[in-house]
């Protein structure tokens, strides 16, 4: 009989591939921001049909490390499970990818009845497998990735769009902010600014936001400015943001290496994004310098 | 007089366009998420978003028609004034969703193109691929982006509601919140407070929410005196998948496109599924209404299909009920353009590809039609005066509600591609009156309310901290708690189950009260957070268990067999029709008896006191239900009969 769960079909159980008892977890946890690192181990039943969300929900209830110590819950961000809010990732088994779509099958294949995961290391760990990605959304403000209308009284519909147009559009659109372009990019490094005795919070947020305005707006927010300047409406700030992708920081960061569209887990035309960018920026500089 | 404050609780679809139009009216806005707002739940919903459009117009459909399907589908359980409004306001909001930016699909001519969805005749929808949930989120987190960088919008994100704050004469003025990083507690103070907080799916265990639907906002809303309406209408959606996790959504637009529902004749049949011939196959829902097939309202397919595998032992697996929802007839290239995103999801999750096997699928918990009570001010051509302070505002002045987690439109079953309809209706729409009704609020968060209310909070937080070591851990009574309610309260409905169940929760409501905690710590608890949200189900969850208790009918989602009226069953036509007769009469009778919302309050003593409310039928007068039904068109025919009758005089005078 066919079942709807392959990853673990009977069939493949009944074929003498060993049914690990249980899943050995090394989780790299960190208790607050500047703290030390240190690995701890964990060890659950496992079941067929797990993804590493569920490890951790199990990983949660027993909130004992593999020893049998008491140990406080791991930290960790997630919400939709679907894969379309973009909460959950992390590096799983070294790769940075989304906890509620990695099926713990799938991960035995590379490692047996093991499965590690570590925080993302291009964000400042909040705690545990938890990171702080505000940077991810001040990005999206330094390219003004949104459509500049009047308001948002009746003006009749949109600009007629082509379903080529659309269909172009479109995967840009699904981009998640999850990070894992970002990541895997070895153009962008992480930026902790730690909050100083007696700075407020507003003045902490500054601070933090001018450090990230100084630095690389990565592949994720290239796409986004990419997506924008191409919309009939968002065009008409085109200019802002070819500012904004020529200036610090900005598309000539980018090394090709290529790396962010190999791990974006919406596989994004992040690279075609980019190109596109940088033929743009190109164009845009020359038409400046001739504007003088 | 300077420009009010504004806080909102919560930034989905609701709470951005609220946020939006705020905004752009001069307001402050403080908003406040459990997570960053383009990450909230609105971005699971795939399938589109209804309107009446040029081309359904051209076909004899209007707003009164949308109007009316929403009602008809919704069993006459909503007020009519505000769902007509929204329907007028539909064209509009999809025409700036459009303006924003949202990729909808095209036609060839560059049009946007439209499907068909449940509980209508007319291709309303309005769809980006299989994500027009996320699309229309992003849209208006962009927008919401963009006047936060001009100063208008601060966002807090990771904080959590804990408490409205009223000052003496009742009013709100403001609420506690909580910083989840770093475990600060912190009042705001603001002019008005909307409340924007989405489903509470969460309580019954796994659903087809996110994490973050636990209903804790609503739940603090309702304890603090908010009323709260019709909680035991629970949509289960007929078509999800089964995990250990959650149980992933399988948007209605698989069958807007043409996706057909259908189990094996013969019970179990081991055959591929692709080997099954045709005559071999039940196509219950098409074989069964032949009018709306596939695209039955909700609560009927999610009945049929539970139905086939329970009663008619008909489920595709014996260990785990579930039937074929069929996509294969269709061009891959047709199914990538319209439902791409849905399609991926099933194939990362279940490891098979949608487009070349049947997907197996079962009824879920999906969306919470109750909600907080919130008023409105009625126009005189019967829909909402705009401007008006009292629409969305709940019976606390100054607090307001919106989206899913208010009560107001859809009823006893929602219709699908309406929630992000009344979500986005219902927070561009209530802006003008939020600033309307807004008073200034002179009190900063020194002021005595503010203190004493967060001086409550952290009393609360540290007595559950400082627990002594014990047996039980939230994450089972969580678990508990879903299994009680996800037995007893969604599909089939028994009293005794229900009565049952209610003990059930109060008793697992006093083994939370002695749940430890396995992190005391006070950075990025999120184990004690989570703890206080198990805590706030059982509020709700007795509302759902005792409303639905108390509810003696079948109405929408709610549905009891021990008074279910079937349809026709004598074969010769004068007894079918002094049957039909005799079904009419009962009909209106518990029309008499049950076309009310169910309003709870609090009580003192933790339990809910329930009262009922009329409902404005003004606009369209409540009718059989009849998708289907057995005899259905010779009710519908004494129906007509009747109703003539009624209103002959009128029209003779």
């Amino acid at each position: 009989m066919i079942t709807a769960s392959t990853t673990t079909s009977p069939e493949v159980e009944s074929n003498g591939k060993l049914t690990p008892q249980e899943i050995r977890v090394r989780v790299l946890r960190q208790d607050a921001p500047g703290d030390e690192s240190y690995w701890q181990q964990f060890a659950i039943p496992y079941e067929p049909n797990m993804n590493v969300i569920s490890v951790l929900q199990r990983i949660a209830a027993i909130s004992k490390s593999q020893d049998g110590r008491k140990v406080p819950p791991v930290a960790w961000d997630c919400a939709c499970l679907e894969e379309v809010c973009g909460s959950c990732a992390m590096l799983i088994n070294g790769r940075a990818r989304m906890a509620c779509s990695s099926l713990v099958d799938n991960l035995f294949e590379e490692t047996p009845g093991e499965i590690e995961l570590r925080p993302l290391t291009k964000f400042p760990v909040v705690r545990d497998l938890s990171v702080d990605r505000g940077r991810i959304f001040h990005s999206l403000e330094r390219v003004k990735a949104w459509v500049p209308v009047d308001d948002s009284y009746d003006h009749g519909p949109g600009p007629r769009i082509s379903p080529e147009e659309q269909e172009d559009a479109y995967p840009l659109t699904t981009c998640i902010s999850c990070g894992c372009c970002m990541e895997a990019c070895p153009q962008f490094n992480k930026i902790e600014t730690v909050q100083r005795e007696g700075e407020t919070d507003d003045d902490f947020d500054t601070r933090k936001q001018t450090a990230y305005d100084q630095q690389f707006l990565g592949p994720h927010a290239i796409s986004q400015a990419v997506l924008f300047n191409g919309h009939p409406t968002g065009s008409m700030n085109a200019d802002e943001r070819m500012q904004a992708l020529t200036g610090r920081g900005g598309i000539q960061m980018c090394g090709n290496a290529q790396n962010c569209v190999a791990v974006c887990p919406k596989r994004i035309p992040l690279t075609r994004s980019i190109a596109r960018a940088g033929r743009a920026a190109t164009v845009w500089a020359i038409k400046k310098f001739f504007d003088r | 007089m300077t420009q009010p404050r504004v806080l909102v609780i919560g930034g989905g679809l609701a709470g951005l366009s609220a946020t939006m139009r705020l905004a752009e009216l001069g307001v402050h806005v403080d908003l406040v998420s459990l997570v960053p707002v383009k990450r909230s739940h609105s971005v699971c919903a795939q399938g589109g978003i209804n309107s009446v459009n040029a081309v359904t117009r051209q076909q004899g459909d209007n707003e009164y028609k949308h109007l009316d399907d929403t009602v008809y589908g919704g069993d006459f359980l909503q007020h009519q004034p505000p769902v007509k409004e929204m329907a007028d306001w539909a064209p509009r909001i999809i025409d700036l969703m459009d303006r924003l930016g949202v990729p909808f699909n095209r036609t060839p001519e560059g049009f946007r193109d439209q499907r068909r969805f449940g509980g209508t005749l007319y291709k309303r929808t309005s769809f980006a691929g299989a994500t027009t949930g996320q699309q229309l989120l992003y849209s208006l987190d962009e927008q919401v982006r963009r006047w936060e960088a001009e100063g208008r919008v601060k966002k807090w994100e990771f904080w959590d509601f804990l408490e409205p704050v009223m000052d003496d004469d009742g009013r709100c003025i403001g609420a506690v919140c909580q910083d989840m990083v770093t475990m600060k507690f912190k009042a705001f103070s603001a002019d008005a407070v909307i409340l924007a907080s989405g489903g509470c799916g969460l309580l019954y265990g796994r659903s087809t929410m996110s994490m973050i639907c636990t209903g804790s906002a609503v739940s603090r809303a309702y304890k603090a005196g908010v009323k709260y309406g019709n909680a035991e209408f629970i949509q289960v959606h007929p078509t999800a998948v089964p995990g250990a996790d959650k149980l992933r959504l399988m948007s209605e637009s698989a069958r807007g496109e043409g996706g057909r529902v259908w189990v094996p004749r013969k019970a179990q049949d081991a055959r591929d599924p692709k080997d099954i011939p045709v005559a071999e196959r039940y196509y219950f829902l098409e074989e069964r209404y032949p009018e709306y097939g596939n695209l039955v309202p909700r609560d009927i397919a999610t009945r049929e299909i539970f139905d086939i595998c329970t009663t008619d032992g008909l489920s595709v697996e014996k260990d785990r009920l579930c039937v074929y929802l069929d996509l294969t007839h269709i061009p891959r290239e047709t199914l990538d353009r319209k439902l791409g995103g849905i399609l991926e999801i099933y194939e990362k999750f279940q490891g098979v590809d949608p487009r070349e096997a049947p997907m197996k699928i079962f009824p879920a918990v999906h969306y919470s039609m109750g909600g907080l009570w919130v008023d409105y001010e009625k126009s005189e051509t019967g829909g909402l005066l705009e401007g008006s302070p009292r629409n969305q505002q709940t019976n606390i002045p100054g607090l307001y509600a919106i989206g899913e987690c208010d009560y107001q439109y859809h009823g006893a079953n929602r219709l699908g591609a309406n929630s992000l309809l009344s979500c986005i209706f219902s927070g561009l729409f209530c802006a003008s009156g939020v600033i309307a009704g807004a008073k200034k609020n002179t009190r900063d968060e020194t002021s005595p309310d503010f203190v004493a209310a967060v001086k409550r909070q952290e009393e609360r937080h540290q007595a559950i901290l400082s627990r002594p070591a014990g047996e039980s851990n939230p994450y089972d009574i969580h678990r508990q708690l879903g299994d009680i309610m996800t037995r007893t309260a969604t599909v089939v409905r028994r009293n005794e189950q229900l009565t049952q169940a209610y003990d059930e929760v109060c008793q697992l409501e006093n083994v939370w009260e002695h749940c430890s905690l396995s992190d005391t710590g006070n950075w990025t608890n999120q184990n004690v957070v989570f703890t206080k949200s198990v805590g706030d189900m059982f509020p709700l969850a007795k509302l759902i268990l005792k409303g639905a208790l108390l509810r003696d009918e079948c109405r929408g989602a709610h549905y009891k067999p021990d008074f279910s009226m079937p349809g026709i069953a004598a074969t010769e036509p004068a007894e079918q029709k002094a049957e039909a007769e005799r079904w009419c009469d009962r009909f209106e009778e518990n029309t008499r008896k049950w076309l009310k919302s169910t309003i709870g309050v609090h009580g003192d003593d933790g339990h809910p006191v329930i009262t009922y409310e009329d409902i404005d039928t003004t606009l369209i007068p409540p009718r059989p239900r009849l998708y289907g039904l057995v005899g259905g068109e010779v009710i519908e025919q004494v129906w007509k009969e009747r109703t003539e009758k009624a209103v002959e005089p009128a029209t003779v005078g």
